[in-house]
């Protein structure tokens, strides 16, 4: 398991391999949104937490088209089915490895992108504490739409479709425990929703991956 | 290691491909499969290897204890020919490469990154992989596709090797590869679709 989570890593960090792709798209969105609003720093305040959490989850959207299709084109899945390693194993590997090179960064990058949308002081710590409570199960739901379309030629589109209405409850507790954290509110119910949520998709959704996957290579 | 088949069905597609195949290799033999093009040779390999079930009939024999080596080899373009085997070899539960890079000659390649090869040494690097798993069964779809005479050699000597130490081998191959093995034809056993339409007017009727 460690052997398919340092070569993912590898991968990733190679040429070509997408690292810093979703972080540069998370900092182009965020760079935009105050072009499009306009110079109202009260305005960009109250909406910074809300797209910040959106700019973070289409970030993650879009390398999971590559998540397990060129694992797929090159065989590579094939050969993990029927080698010792159990697929749920392996699928709950590409997820975490997924978190650690798109989710990670954005976890850490968000504070600072945070400044250009006028983010209020108290939100800061927030905002990073419902990204990394949340984006890991991004990257597992992620999973499991990249399970489902593998084998699909230009199934990227079809991913999003069927992932972005999977990503509703996490952003919208998300959002909301940064939004209350900004506000200096209590955030403790939307917090503990985001976690049971992450928490529950991290226990299921690999077996969902791993069936689905058995299914779509045979 | 024996491995068993008996009264297989195989369906590719939707469609019974191959109906009524039974065979069994046993440890130290290697048993090569024959048949034209579409007759489901590869079908049925990977319904051995596990990756699809059959429609209906037994496989005996550990499915875990099988290394396959289908079309693609599960090689990364951006690793280097050691890193890829070193994976393989730690997913399977080994480490020593130094064997597998030997037998097929690629030590002057082992630091040349897998994208920059031909496609001959591409399915050397493939090949090795078996010999990293460590598995007594090998189900081998055309393992010797893009292989010069040489590089032939090498298989058969590895394949000898393989089962000299009591390993089975189940492949589909065209050409003589100089080793002793029984061969099957799975023509016999094909579904055509006269039957097929058949079989469908029965059940309707």
């Amino acid at each position: 398991m460690i052997a398919l989570l340092t070569r993912d890593l590898r991968l990733a960090l190679r040429a070509g391999g997408g690292f810093g792709l979703g972080l540069a798209f998370f900092l182009i969105v965020t760079t935009l949104v105050p072009f499009s609003v306009g110079p109202h720093t009260d305005l960009l305040r109250v909406i910074a937490p809300g797209i910040l959490w959106l700019g973070a989850l289409l970030a993650c959207l879009l390398s999971l088209d590559r998540l397990l299709a060129l694992d797929y084109e090159d065989g590579t899945l094939d050969l993990l089915l029927t080698a010792p390693l159990p697929l749920e194993a392996a699928v709950s590997i590409k997820a975490l490895a997924h978190w650690l090179t798109t989710g990670l960064p954005l976890v850490l990058a968000a504070p600072v992108l945070g400044v250009l949308l006028n983010l209020q002081p108290a939100g800061y710590g927030w905002l990073v504490v419902s990204l990394a409570f949340g984006t890991p199960a991004l990257s597992v739901i992620g999973t499991f739409g990249a399970a489902l379309t593998v084998g699909i030629k230009r199934g990227g589109l079809l991913l999003s479709l069927l992932v972005l209405p999977l990503y509703v409850p996490t952003l919208v507790f998300g959002a909301e425990v940064a939004r209350r954290g900004a506000s200096g509110l209590d955030v403790s119910t939307p917090l503990l929703m985001l976690a049971g949520i992450t928490l529950g998709v991290i226990a299921l959704m690999p077996f969902a991956s791993a069936a689905v996957l058995r299914m779509g290579l045979r | 290691m024996l491995l068993r088949v008996q009264n297989l069905t195989l369906a590719r597609g939707g469609l019974p491909v191959i109906a009524g195949l039974s065979f069994a290799v046993g440890p130290g033999q290697a048993l090569i499969l024959r048949g034209p093009n579409g007759a489901g040779k590869t079908t049925l390999l990977r319904c051995i290897a596990g990756l699809q079930p059959p429609l209906a009939g037994d496989i005996s024999g550990a499915a875990e204890r099988i290394a396959y080596a289908g079309h693609a080899d599960g090689i990364k373009a951006m690793l280097s020919v050691s890193e890829n085997l070193r994976f393989w070899a730690q997913v399977f539960g080994g480490s020593d490469i130094a064997e597998a890079l030997d037998a097929y000659a690629l030590h002057p390649l082992a630091d040349r990154l897998a994208g920059t090869l031909s496609a001959g040494q591409k399915r050397r690097l493939g090949l090795a992989r078996l010999l990293v798993t460590g598995c007594p069964v090998w189900v081998l779809d055309e393992p010797t596709v893009s292989l010069d005479k040489e590089a032939v050699a090498m298989f058969a000597e590895a394949m000898r090797h393989h089962l000299q130490a009591g390993g089975t081998a189940l492949m589909a191959t065209h050409i003589d590869l100089g080793i002793e093995a029984e061969v099957l034809d799975i023509s016999p056993f094909r579904v055509t679709a006269g039957q097929r339409a058949g079989a469908s007017d029965e059940a309707f009727l």
